[in-house]
């Protein structure tokens, strides 16, 4: 019968499809070994921001611990911490520090934790390229703007043309957003004619191709669309106007809107799991390296050293 | 004696024939539109993505350079996650569908039913992801492997397949479940010698047509955890995994130019697949409907 000979097509094409899946699966190559061979999984969630770092880690650290399953997962700052205190992850990243009742829920769950900082990130306030009259701004100039007090250039500076300010914005969900609510806004309402895209190389496209146009995100689409942007220096607590660049992100100059960007490790895995110590370890002696890698900006060395006596000591090695 | 004024109908035979050449420009016009679209769509991927698209597209993982990036663990998790959600979705839809249109008597409940199923169809995808969170992950402890995620994909497109498959088995002319009965066959011998063979193109091609739809949808995979970065591939049921439609966005939002066009050749390589899929559907339904 030709139903038959159809479901027994299916079945057999459905147990290659197993069957090569599993093939692949199998041969792994053999790492230099240069640290002693460890094995077993990793499990790793957080924000989309510190991803790219994670996972140049995670792909630098498989040719060494091949037989280390290194897994990261985009859910947020903010998803990643709830599957955190839900124990379904070893290591988990945030953009920005943790909050109270992230470590509260944390508590409740029984689960000891460590912040370490891998990277910093600068939030960089970009506007079009024949917008040639913003020289530098002030946080409180920021502020009008991005509540909707300000509504024109010449709101800021009688100077400045009378044309109407276009916004564009990361998501709510962000942890970029949440960044700049905090430092900028002030937990105010953002202006609402500000157009959010959860896309950041959305905002990038705004920018670009509105004359008027104003977009905050991280560095490193900055870096990457340098030719078609023009980055607005920020004036910092000392009164000077400061452009992001590695050296001032670094230094703290640039400031306020530098920010640090975290991973939080549990102690438990870190004790008990050598696969989760092994990578950690690594993570932290390389991220300086991998953040430079992927457009973000590393820390003093000695920031990681002291990182890494802090992992060692919750692991008592 | 004339019945039909001949001066008037060719007064107004100018005027019909012109509205009907005009429509027809505008019928012919909203065509083209939307191929046009698809072709300006297909040839921006196309020119975008295929650079990239060589062997080692397919041998490599994800990486943090474009050249070496590759959907290796991204195509064999879309794989797994086929061989999990077809025979699950096929055999609980068909198996619906035939008590819905067979053994149900036609009361207040299985009316209730059927609409609850119809309405089920047109659930936000992301609706299932929370449930396949919830469910799945959490209360049986799947984790956030294949097997919860090709169950959660499985009910989102549960009730596409039952609704095809009801109406495949709707469409199996009486006169044959007569003939079949009268020659002394039970209901179930009916079902598996007559209803099922006949209605099979149509199972078929919906079931392929809504797995092709589980292939590209990202939200509900991302709400229960799906990876997006996995250097191995699955190796059971229990594994991590990762599905090409979050490769794709991951590389879209990336700061980096080169990353969209490895999103191209990403997008290249699913648009491939659908189309395999789809082509299959078609192929299957043109064999098998002939038969009757």
């Amino acid at each position: 019968m030709k139903f038959k000979g159809i479901m027994l097509m299916l079945v057999m094409s459905m147990i290659l499809v197993f069957a090569s899946a599993c093939g692949n699966g199998g041969n792994s190559s053999n790492g230099e070994g240069s640290s002693d061979q460890v094995s077993g999984n990793v499990l790793m969630d957080g924000s989309s921001t510190v991803f790219p770092i994670m996972e140049a880690i995670a792909e630098e650290y498989a040719a060494e611990q091949p037989d280390v399953k290194v897994s990261v997962g985009v859910s947020g700052s903010g998803g990643g911490f709830e599957k955190f205190a839900a124990g379904e992850t070893d290591i988990t990243n945030a953009s920005r520090p943790i909050k109270e009742e992230e470590v509260k829920a944390l508590e409740e769950a029984g689960i000891d934790f460590t912040e370490f900082e891998v990277a910093k990130d600068g939030l960089s306030i970009v506007v079009n390229k024949k917008n040639d009259w913003v020289n530098q701004l002030t946080v409180e100039e920021l502020q009008k703007i991005w509540t909707g007090e300000a509504t024109m250039w010449s709101d800021i500076n009688s100077e400045w043309p009378k044309e109407k300010i276009q916004l564009f914005s990361p998501g709510t969900d962000s942890g970029t957003y949440d960044y700049f609510n905090e430092v900028v806004l002030d937990e105010q309402q953002m202006n609402k004619e500000a157009t959010l895209s959860e896309d950041d190389n959305v905002l990038v496209n705004g920018v670009t191709g509105s004359k008027n146009g104003m977009a905050f995100f991280g560095y490193a689409y900055y870096l990457e669309n340098k030719e078609n942007l023009n980055v607005v220096p920020i004036v910092n607590g000392d009164g000077k106007a400061v452009k992001p660049n590695a050296e001032t992100i670094q230094d703290g100059t640039y400031e306020p809107l530098s920010r640090p960007l975290y991973t939080y490790i549990k102690h438990s895995a870190v004790k008990d799991n050598p696969a989760v110590y092994d990578f950690s370890k690594y993570a932290l002696e390389n991220a300086g390296a991998m953040a430079d890698a992927v457009g973000y900006v590393a820390l003093p060395e000695e920031k990681y050293t002291e990182a890494t006596d802090k992992l060692n000591e919750i692991a008592g090695k | 004696m004339q019945l039909v004024d001949q001066t008037k109908v060719k007064s107004r035979m100018q005027t019909r024939l012109k509205q009907n050449k005009i429509l027809k420009g505008v019928f012919f016009g909203t065509t083209i539109f939307a191929l046009v679209v698809l072709v300006i769509l297909l040839y921006r991927i196309l020119t975008q993505g295929i650079g990239y698209l060589d062997l080692q597209f397919f041998q490599n993982f994800a990486s943090r350079f474009p050249e070496k990036a590759g959907i290796k663990a991204a195509f064999f998790g879309s794989l797994w996650l086929m061989a999990v959600i077809a025979p699950v979705s096929l055999i609980l839809g068909v198996g619906t569908a035939i008590y819905l249109e067979e053994y149900a008597k036609k009361n207040r409940f299985t009316t209730f039913i059927q609409i609850n199923i119809s309405n089920l169809a047109g659930v936000p995808s992301i609706v299932f992801g929370l449930l396949g969170l919830t469910v799945f992950v959490r209360m049986l402890e799947m984790g956030r492997s294949v097997l919860a995620g090709g169950l959660t994909m499985s009910l989102l497109i549960l009730p596409i397949i039952v609704v095809a498959a009801q109406e495949a088995v709707r469409s199996v002319p009486k006169e044959l479940r007569e003939a079949s009965y009268a020659m002394g066959a039970t209901k179930w011998q009916t079902i598996r010698r007559v209803v099922l063979p006949a209605s099979i193109p149509g199972i078929l091609t919906g079931g392929i047509l809504a797995l092709s739809r589980a292939i590209g949808e990202t939200a509900p995979l991302l709400m229960i955890g799906a990876l997006t970065f996995v250097a191995y591939l699955p190796e059971n049921l229990l594994s991590g995994f990762t599905v090409m439609p979050i490769q794709i966005f991951n590389w879209t939002s990336r700061p980096q130019t080169e990353f969209h066009d490895v999103a191209a050749a990403g997008i290249i390589v699913l648009l491939a697949m659908l189309l395999i899929m789809n082509s299959i559907a078609v192929l299957i339904r043109n064999k098998f409907s002939k038969r009757l």
